[in-house]
């Protein structure tokens, strides 16, 4: 609840994703969710159960469009008419809609599938329509891969969907890799863990026996830049995910290394190096394991970030005395501070589109997760509480995932998701505590 | 000779610091038995590796003192700090078979990646000064933990200004 008033009490001036249309507008135009100023009334749909086209397929049919309603209505920019209420039954994917049916019941947007299951393929039809316009948004669409991979059916589905309506790019056929905890902040276990955006399929990617920290998704999703102590001494590491085999990346006695994160083209790993009290930031040709140093300052330089052309880093320093962000050319060179509001700032992250860097904020004794423009214009906190730190951008660039710890002697870290204008805030699943999430790339 | 003399020294240094430290000895109220090995030294009853043994790891931890606290956010040391140092470097420089790992650790009021270049900015302070002391530099490595190792977990200063530490961490030594 403080959360909602701190963000309404900025009275932002900028983007945010909001509710659909009212139903006078949608009689008139195309179904669509602008991206307006206003207030949030989700837009109303309906996905009945896919039709099974195959005796296997029947449970799989339920099961997909489940996955399609929760992937559209965690968005909270959507809301989903219960079956209970549907007056029409859509028993043939190409029988002609009725309507006026789902008008009756006001579901706005109206998705119907198909499954068929041969073997272990699966194949997915699906048509999306505007029924206030009568007729169908954007052609139908088929998937067709294997039946373990029926959730990334149903994100592919959703993805379209909510691509079609909102016009932005989708983010349910994502993961993210993340650290999950255990046991008491006095005692507690790491270990690197992976698992759809929405926190199925969790599979662990190391063992709990040294901290593991920071795990970052590579530009094609195959590859974790982490930082491990299985030496005694932190140590960037490169994992690939396919194979779960790993292997050190910086190494160099007497130092420690930490803060990676991949260049856009993944060929290039920007990093902290910590030497004899000092930390300043890197970059490292992966391939030659030839490192530039970028800064050179007796300050603490780290939480390096590309843009999205690969032509700049955003990072945070104490140079001024307090952390603050700051922004230099990918060479190094002279950095413009780009944060100037009260409190520290630090883990700065790129977003994926270009246009804001997410990052952490330490006020008044409280965290706050925020985005602000790349000049530090329009900052906007979307988050407060005892501790939040670490966003990560939704491949889309319109949702941060981030880490929620808890105060006092019982407190435990969580991961959390909010959109970029502040709302929907809400937990992400994971089977035990979890911190420094990393979203990946849109899966092909 | 020397040994003695040493240790008559320590033991000063410890009665100092313990007046304005208590509570540098750790969670686990260790500090309580320093007085006794201190007095046990004194009286040559000593069990080899044990808290009265002046070359032993328990002895350095427990009468030495194996931490420095660190204000907010900062990593000069105190006054406090520094007569905790003085007696570490006097002990590595006589027990010369043991090499140190400095830890550096961070309350949890802060950021993950800025705390772990903090941690290693206060691990490296003592470092720095237990070499002005005379203590090889190659005997000495630092590592930080940042936020991870916390020794107190309550979310308030009386467990913060336990967490912001320095610890040196010896390993070789005849007796460990």
């Amino acid at each position: 609840m403080s959360i909602r008033l701190l963000i309404m009490g900025l009275a932002l001036a900028c983007v945010a994703i909001m509710g659909g249309p009212n139903a006078a507008q949608a009689q008139q135009g195309p179904l669509r969710i602008e991206i307006t100023e206003g207030v949030i009334e989700p837009l109303p749909f309906a996905v009945p159960s896919f039709q099974p086209e195959s005796g296997a397929a029947g449970q799989m049919a339920v099961d997909l469009a489940r996955v399609v309603s929760e992937d559209l209505t965690g968005t909270g920019l959507f809301r989903e008419i219960p079956a209970s209420a549907f007056i029409s039954t859509v028993s043939d994917f190409n029988a002609p809609i009725q309507y006026a049916d789902w008008k009756a019941i006001n579901a706005q947007a109206l998705v119907t599938g198909a499954v068929n299951v041969s073997g272990n393929s699966l194949n997915v039809k699906f048509r999306l329509y505007d029924v206030f316009s009568g007729a169908e948004l954007g052609s139908g669409l088929q998937f067709s891969g294997t039946v373990d991979g029926w959730r990334r059916m149903a994100h592919k589905v959703a993805d379209a969907v909510y691509s079609r309506i909102t016009g932005e790019g989708g983010y349910f056929d994502s993961r993210v890799v993340y650290v999950s905890e255990t046991g008491p902040k006095d005692n507690r276990s790491k270990r690197l863990a992976i698992m759809d955006y929405d926190g199925a399929n969790v599979q662990y990617l190391t063992d709990s026996s040294s901290i593991v920290l920071a795990p970052r998704f590579s530009p094609t999703g195959d590859r974790v830049l982490y930082t491990s102590y299985e030496s005694g001494f932190p140590r960037i590491y490169v994992l690939d995910i396919g194979s779960v085999s790993r292997r050190v990346l910086e190494s160099a006695e007497g130092t420690m290394s930490f803060a990676p994160r991949f260049s856009p083209s993944g060929e290039t790993v920007v990093y902290s190096l910590a030497q004899g009290g000092n930390t300043d930031i890197y970059t490292m040709d992966i391939g030659s394991g030839q490192s530039v140093r970028l800064t050179n300052t007796p300050s603490i330089e780290t939480a390096p970030s590309f843009s999205p052309d690969g032509s700049r880093i955003v990072f945070e320093s104490d140079r001024s005395g307090t952390q603050q962000l700051y922004i230099m050319p990918v060479t190094g060179g002279e950095a413009t501070r780009i944060s100037f509001g009260s409190g520290r700032y630090g883990t700065p992250v790129w977003s994926p589109r270009g246009d804001l860097v997410a990052f952490t904020k330490q006020n008044a004794g409280r965290f706050h997760i925020g985005v602000m423009r790349l000049d530090g214009s329009e900052e906007r906190l979307l988050t407060a509480s005892f501790l939040d730190e670490g966003p990560t951008w939704a491949p889309n660039g319109r949702v941060i995932m981030f880490a929620r710890e808890t105060q006092g002697a019982g407190g435990s870290s969580s991961l959390f998701s909010v959109d970029i204008s502040g709302r929907n805030l809400k937990k992400v699943p994971t089977p035990e505590g979890g911190s420094d999430p990393s979203w990946s790339p849109l899966q092909k | 000779m020397k040994r003695i003399l040493t240790s008559t020294i320590l033991i000063a240094t410890l009665a100092v610091s313990a007046c304005t430290n208590p509570s540098r000895f750790g969670a686990d109220g260790s500090g309580s038995g320093s007085g006794a090995a201190g007095a046990g030294a004194g009286a040559g009853n000593i069990v080899p590796g044990s808290a009265n043994d002046p070359t032993s790891t328990a002895y350095f931890q427990q009468a030495i003192g194996d931490r420095v606290l660190f204000e907010v956010d900062q990593s000069t040391l105190t006054p406090t700090g520094r007569t905790t140092l003085d007696g570490q470097a006097a002990w590595l420089a006589t027990n010369t078979d043991y090499q140190a790992v400095i830890e550096g650790h961070a309350d949890e009021q802060g950021t993950r990646e800025y705390n772990l270049a903090l941690g290693e900015r206060r691990a490296n302070s003592a470092r720095e000064y237990l070499v002005s002391k005379g203590i090889a530099g190659s005997r000495l490595r630092v590592v930080s933990y940042g936020k991870e190792r916390p020794i107190e977990i309550c979310s308030e200063e009386a467990c913060y200004t336990k967490n912001r530490r320095a610890v040196t961490v010896l390993a070789g030594g005849l007796t460990s």
